[in-house]
């Protein structure tokens, strides 16, 4: 029959052209180093997606354009997580080697369940799980997790550091008892993060907590926000994902009557995009900075100048997107595993050479910004807070910016700034750790063996 | 040619309801077990151990699961991924809290857990028919997933909610590296699949199809239908729970109510769908298809654009192509995958000739 033949010829070519693609170049190159990318672009999550890995994928491009990592020119292969963990194991066996054999790096999953899902391996396959300001919190804890960092921020610093901004502005900590401050969050994994820290706080300070949970997507807020008006609450922390989500509040808040400057937006979802979809109603809003947005930042010039300008920007010809908060996250965490190639490159005598999962762990466990000479050389001056990395701190840093959206850019209102009693942030985090670690049988690693490093 | 019967002879009544009654069948089962078991383990290498073949049989068992309900017992059912939390979560609470209980053993009780899950939810099935028992089977999706959130019993007062599932220990040794995770995998697929493969041509299957068909009628011959459609429900539950359970402790590594959304529920149902509804290899044959198809999708779109197409484009159009493939297959073959096998081997058995 004729559709039969049709379909015979049809697979014939199909399997000619696997053929011939399957046959790529299997030839080990010594000066490259390959990085595997595990992406968002579909989904509720994409906007977040999206910008973040463009943000990483412009600095790769970037550092290639400028002549590499001391000559080790940067490979990548990305592929699609949509927020889901099976997805993100399948992407991260995918990638784990890519064609020529090289083993990648280091991963860097958006969400939380997915680190959750791949942080049992990466000790094994030797992969650097290198979250930017997210992820699994009491990872900070580095003799727990070696081989998982989070810089420079993560969940419970954050929601400390919002508690002090808090009692700022109603006055001192002492003013902060007998209010009502209201955590409203998607009900998953990352929404319930902060809440451990957050009752140890509110005991501590003497204000109501109140839990209040939206269901994912959360897309219907009407009585989680009547709630809120009904009970008299001071301050609410919102804690939601995905610019659908973060619109509807807006809007909802704005319909139940609850003024904007009482709520204080997380990183995640307290970018541009999730105020944009509030329109006229989020203005006002505040919400907390992990690094700060904008294109006057010196790098993201240099990349609009260099990339943008050859035409291989991630975002194509509309450069709108640059600078803002996802795209300049990407770039900084782009930007953190450069610095440790350099510092591991350096310090086994490998410049110019690819490294291996080891040496980069231990430069990634290096990382130090805390110098103007080190920020500036990268072009990240006012970007990221001063920080370092050590073998019992795998967050350093702990400061963002608190910023306010003015209806049509956010205007930082506090530079910089930390929670109120860093030291108990740090105990929560290394109790937990040390806590997970005795009930699953996992070594704790030693800390007196780390040696210090500097650039000469 | 190849599957020709002349010369097989049935000389009793045991060799009459064997189980592969042609020979070039059990050649070719004896075949498939020795390369699943002895063959694979050496030669495939952790990618495909770990992200395409633990999955595969993990949701093949959970189709299968979802084509005892729906295929043989007539059931429309969306709560697949309900009952997988409850065998999951049911697996992470006995390890946790019986000490020393074998892994096995664990995996089989939360079978019974879901079972009876199963049971509570599936009484609707006794008032409601159709479509409508698809929208209270959606309900039970929602609630199991919801209960698990809220009542922290179940995750054991974790704050993140996100726990990390135990080691399989086996007689005192721990199954940690792929090889042997399929190997505990592949084992307990293939005993359950033997089992509903005997189920579905007994007098159990009997009964189901026979409810299927018109259940007036079945109820009138005296089959009591409250049973027939209870059992449906338990064994498809069992069959998802231990799916459930394999899921996480043999693939994901973590027990979280979001891994089981509605949106796995529904790629169950379509795993059966196309694959075949009440057929047993349907169920391989379509997760296989939903499983593979968008990851060659994605390895495909990468060797063939690389760079030269926006990566949010392509991702958005794989989905896409992955929809058509759907609809173009169902289209041109409505049975599923399970007739295009039937077919080929109608085939096999007149080749070389056409007809």
């Amino acid at each position: 029959m004729a559709i039969n033949k049709l379909l015979r010829q049809a697979a014939a070519g199909v399997a000619m052209a696997g053929a011939m693609l399957a046959a790529l170049p299997a030839t080990a190159s010594a000066d490259e180093q390959y990085f595997g990318i595990p992406s968002i672009r579909v989904g509720p999550y994409n906007v977040m997606g999206t910008g973040y890995y463009a943000g990483e994928i412009d600095y790769l491009n970037y550092v290639n354009m400028t002549g590499g990592v001391n000559g080790v020119m940067l490979t990548w292969q990305e592929c699609e997580t949509e927020y889901n963990a099976a997805k993100n194991v399948e992407c991260y066996q995918r990638l784990m080697t890519n064609d020529k054999g090289q083993k990648m790096l280091a991963w860097d999953p958006y969400g939380t369940p997915l680190a959750y899902a791949v942080i049992g391996r990466v000790e094994k396959d030797q992969v650097v799980l290198a979250q930017a300001g997210f992820g699994r919190t009491d990872a900070a804890y580095g003799p727990v997790w070696p081989w998982v960092f989070g810089v420079h921020s993560n969940y419970w610093t954050q929601i400390a550091m919002k508690l002090k901004f808090m009692a700022d502005m109603e006055g001192g900590v002492d003013k902060m008892k007998g209010k009502t401050v209201a955590h409203l969050y998607i009900d998953t994994a990352y929404g319930r993060e902060p809440l451990p820290a957050m009752r140890i706080i509110a005991k501590n300070w003497g204000f109501t907590l109140l839990e209040i949970p939206i269901a994912a997507p959360g897309l219907e807020q009407q009585s989680q926000w009547r709630r809120v008006r009904r009970e008299n609450v001071d301050w609410v922390t919102f804690w939601g994902a995905g610019a659908g989500m973060s619109g509807t509040a807006h809007t909802t808040r704005a319909s139940v009557g609850f003024p904007a400057d009482r709520v204080i937006f997380v990183t995640f979802g307290g970018a541009e995009e999730d105020m944009i979809a509030g329109g006229d109603a989020a203005k006002g809003t505040y919400a907390v900075g992990h690094v700060r947005p904008g294109k006057d930042v010196p790098l993201v010039q240099e990349i609009l100048k260099v990339v943008y300008g050859a035409g291989k920007g991630n975002f194509g010809s509309d450069t709108t997107r640059v600078g803002t908060m996802y795209y300049n996250r990407g770039v900084a965490a782009a930007v953190n595993w450069i610095e440790a190639m350099r510092i591991a490159q350096e310090k086994f005598g490998k410049v110019g050479k690819a490294i291996t999962g080891e040496e980069f762990r231990w430069g990634y466990e290096h990382l130090d910004f805390t110098s103007k000479t080190r920020r500036d050389f990268y072009g990240i001056e006012g970007l990221i807070p001063p920080f370092k990395v050590t073998c019992d701190d795998h967050e350093g840093g702990e400061k963002f910016l608190m910023m306010q959206w003015n209806g049509e850019k956010y205007e930082i209102v506090r530079d910089w700034m930390g929670p109120d009693d860093p030291e108990l942030i740090d105990q929560l985090e290394k109790e937990s750790a040390l806590k997970y670690a005795q009930e699953n049988n996992m070594p704790v690693r030693d800390c007196k063996d780390w040696e210090p490093w500097a650039w000469k | 040619m190849i599957y020709r019967e002349a010369g097989q002879f049935r000389t009793s009544y045991a060799q009459d309801s064997r189980l592969l009654p042609l020979r070039q069948d059990r050649i070719g089962m004896a075949v498939m077990l020795v390369v699943a078991f002895a063959v694979v383990p050496f030669i495939a290498n952790d990618y495909w151990l770990v992200a395409i073949l633990i999955p595969w049989l993990v949701l093949s068992l959970v189709a299968l699961g979802q084509n005892i309900l729906m295929g043989y017992a007539g059931q429309l059912s969306l709560g697949a991924a309900g009952f997988m939390a409850a065998g999951a979560f049911a697996c992470y609470n006995i390890i946790l809290r019986i000490e020393g209980i074998p892994f096995i053993a664990a995996v089989l009780l939360s079978g019974l857990c879901a079972a009876l899950i199963g049971i509570i939810f599936g009484l609707t099935s006794l008032r409601v028919r159709g479509l409508y028992l698809m929208v209270a089977t959606l309900g039970s999706q929602f609630f199991i997933v919801w209960a698990l959130n809220k009542i922290e019993w179940f995750t054991n007062y974790d704050p993140a909610g996100v726990i990390t599932a135990q080691n399989i220990v086996i007689f005192g040794h721990a199954f940690t590296s792929p090889v042997e995770k399929y190997l505990v995998v592949i084992s307990i697929v293939s005993v359950l699949t033997l089992l509903a493969k005997n189920m579905a041509r007994g007098s159990v299957g009997r009964g189901w199809m026979a409810v299927r068909d018109m259940d007036v009628a079945a109820e009138v011959n005296g089959l009591s239908l409250l049973r027939t459609k209870l059992q449906a429900f338990a064994i498809s539950s069992f069959y998802c729970g231990v799916g459930g359970a394999l899921y996480t402790f043999a693939y994901l590594q973590t027990v979280e109510p979001s891994a089981f959304t509605v949106h796995l529920s529904f790629l169950i149902l379509f795993m059966t769908l196309i694959g075949g509804l009440g057929t047993i290899s349907g169920a391989f044959f379509g997760s296989a298809f939903i499983l593979l198809i968008p990851i060659f999708l994605n390895v495909m779109s990468h060797r063939i654009f690389g760079d030269a197409v926006s990566a949010s484009l392509m991702s958005a159009l794989e989905h896409v192509i992955f929809g058509v493939m759907i609809i173009v297959f169902l289209i041109f073959e409505p049975l599923g995958l399970a007739r295009l096998w039937q077919l080929t081997k109608e085939r096999l058995r007149l080749w070389p000739f056409r007809h």
